[in-house]
């Protein structure tokens, strides 16, 4: 996946207004079946699988014993013996791994799909449209965090209404073999619709503007979830999971730090790793940090003391030597348009 | 990719315009098309002195930050406010409304070593490969 294709901010702006398609095949896909899958996701991940239902997606961290996080992901279930997950690709062969690791002689068949796995996100508002011209199934029934498996262009996937963009949207899994004419058939769908290709450089932009964790900047083995403001997906009244005692400690004690959203005051980009002043003295550094097209300054988001994370706490960044005047800001940085029922 | 003909080059991908004992110091076509879109531009004071090959200011986009190199020395006399809101103008015309700083200079001397555009045009090339 390129950085760019016709650039940044058109890119952006696309997928804001209209549609854009993302080849996002690179992403990580693990199968998990048998009689024992259900049990060891529930105790692999932090959200509760008990909760879901059959074609609902889950999002969810896999944490290690002492909190830290191995990966946030999505777990999709087919049935209560059969599930997949999609994980981030950097981390794909250590979540594979540790799955096995943690699975032991349990009654499960675990299989990396990865390599004969293709993904593509089409997100924005004309995404349904634009897929239901290749699709039969009504993809009008498919509600926000769930799935179908459905033919697209005569092609058997899966059509998750899921994303990373804030916008309503799909991610589809398909045979790599079927990847190429899928493609150029969502491609020549979505002329009518003026669809553009993004690259890795939107995606980034458009996250950023919803504030959702990038794993390995926002989230790391050492980071503390909580404090990331991820309890959502913490379910500690669940049975034991990997990580729950510490978890449940953690949350005890209280948040010492916070992920806050950083906003500029005046126009400028924020880069990862630049410092956040308080009258002067270091109080964080950002763990990402962009330019948002839809509010045309620099965004980017930072763990901070407590004291500093209430919205509207007037902070500064460095940047190259300078204090430049910024504000604490609760994410999304704008609303999400998802589809939520 | 357009080098016009009647300006001077440096490898960082500066164009200087001389006349007389002024010049106008943008980026090229080249370099904005490989920073792409551009969102920020940190601009000197009026008044300050240019050092050659010294950095003077910034130009960033979404991607990246790349510091800006004077290709002679002098004192600005002008710089382009407009891209303190309009930074896509050096994208949009480099050589004209994507101006940068304004300088007097206060060596000729120092022009000598500047590429011509020929010699510009083949670096790209070269760097394109």
């Amino acid at each position: 996946m390129p950085i760019q294709f016709q650039g940044v901010m058109q890119e952006h702006q696309c997928v804001r207004d209209g549609v854009g398609i993302f080849d996002v095949s690179h992403m990580g896909e693990i199968e998990i079946r048998g009689p024992s899958a259900r049990d060891l996701i529930q105790k692999l991940m932090t959200n509760d699988i008990d909760s879901m239902q059959d074609n609902q997606a889950l999002y969810t961290l896999m944490c290690l014993k002492t909190g830290g996080v191995v990966d946030d992901l999505l777990v999709h279930r087919f049935s209560e013996n059969h599930y997949f997950l999609c994980v981030n690709a950097a981390n794909t062969e250590k979540d594979f791994a540790w799955i096995l690791k943690n699975a032991g002689s349990c009654d499960a068949t675990i299989r990396n799909t990865s390599s004969e796995t293709a993904q593509f996100a089409v997100q924005g508002k004309h995404s349904e449209a634009l897929l239901q011209k290749l699709c039969e199934t009504s993809l009008n029934e498919i509600k926000y965090y769930h799935f179908k498996k459905a033919k697209i262009h005569n092609f058997e996937s899966i059509i998750a209404r899921t994303g990373y963009t804030g916008e309503d949207g799909f991610e589809i899994y398909i045979d790599a073999d079927h990847a190429e004419p899928v493609f150029r058939a969502i491609l020549d769908a979505g002329k009518e619709f003026d669809l553009q290709s993004i690259g890795l450089g939107a995606r980034d932009t458009l996250r950023m503007e919803m504030g959702y964790a990038l794993y390995g900047n926002e989230i790391n083995e050492n980071s503390k979830p909580l404090e990331a403001g991820l309890g959502w997906v913490i379910k500690l009244g669940k049975q034991d999971f990997i990580g729950k005692a510490e978890l449940e400690k953690q949350k005890h004690a209280g948040n010492r730090r916070k992920l806050v959203g950083i906003r500029l005051l005046d126009r400028g980009v924020l880069r990862p790793h630049y410092r956040i002043l308080k009258n002067g003295a270091p109080i964080g550094e950002l763990t990402s940090g962009t330019f948002s097209p839809s509010l045309n300054t620099g965004i980017g988001l930072c763990y901070v003391s407590s004291e500093y994370a209430e919205p509207g706490t007037e902070l500064e960044v460095e940047i190259r030597k300078l204090s430049v005047p910024a504000e604490v800001v609760k994410p999304p940085f704008l609303p999400a348009r998802v589809k939520k029922n | 990719m357009e080098v016009p003909k009647d300006l001077l080059y440096t490898l960082e991908h500066e164009w200087i315009r001389v006349d007389g004992k002024n010049a106008v110091i943008g980026i090229t076509h080249f370099a904005q098309e490989q920073l792409g879109d551009i969102v920020f531009v940190e601009l000197p004071e009026v008044g300050s002195e240019l050092e050659k090959e010294s950095p003077f200011g910034v130009v960033e986009s979404v991607k990246t930050v790349s510091d800006l190199y004077a290709p002679a020395s002098g004192k600005i006399t002008k710089v382009n406010k407009e891209l303190e809101t309009n930074p896509e103008q050096v994208n949009n015309e480099p050589y004209g409304a994507g101006w940068i700083v304004e300088i007097e200079l206060s060596d000729e001397q120092g022009l000598e070593s500047l590429l011509d555009p020929d010699a510009y045009n083949e670096q790209c090339e070269k760097e394109q490969e």
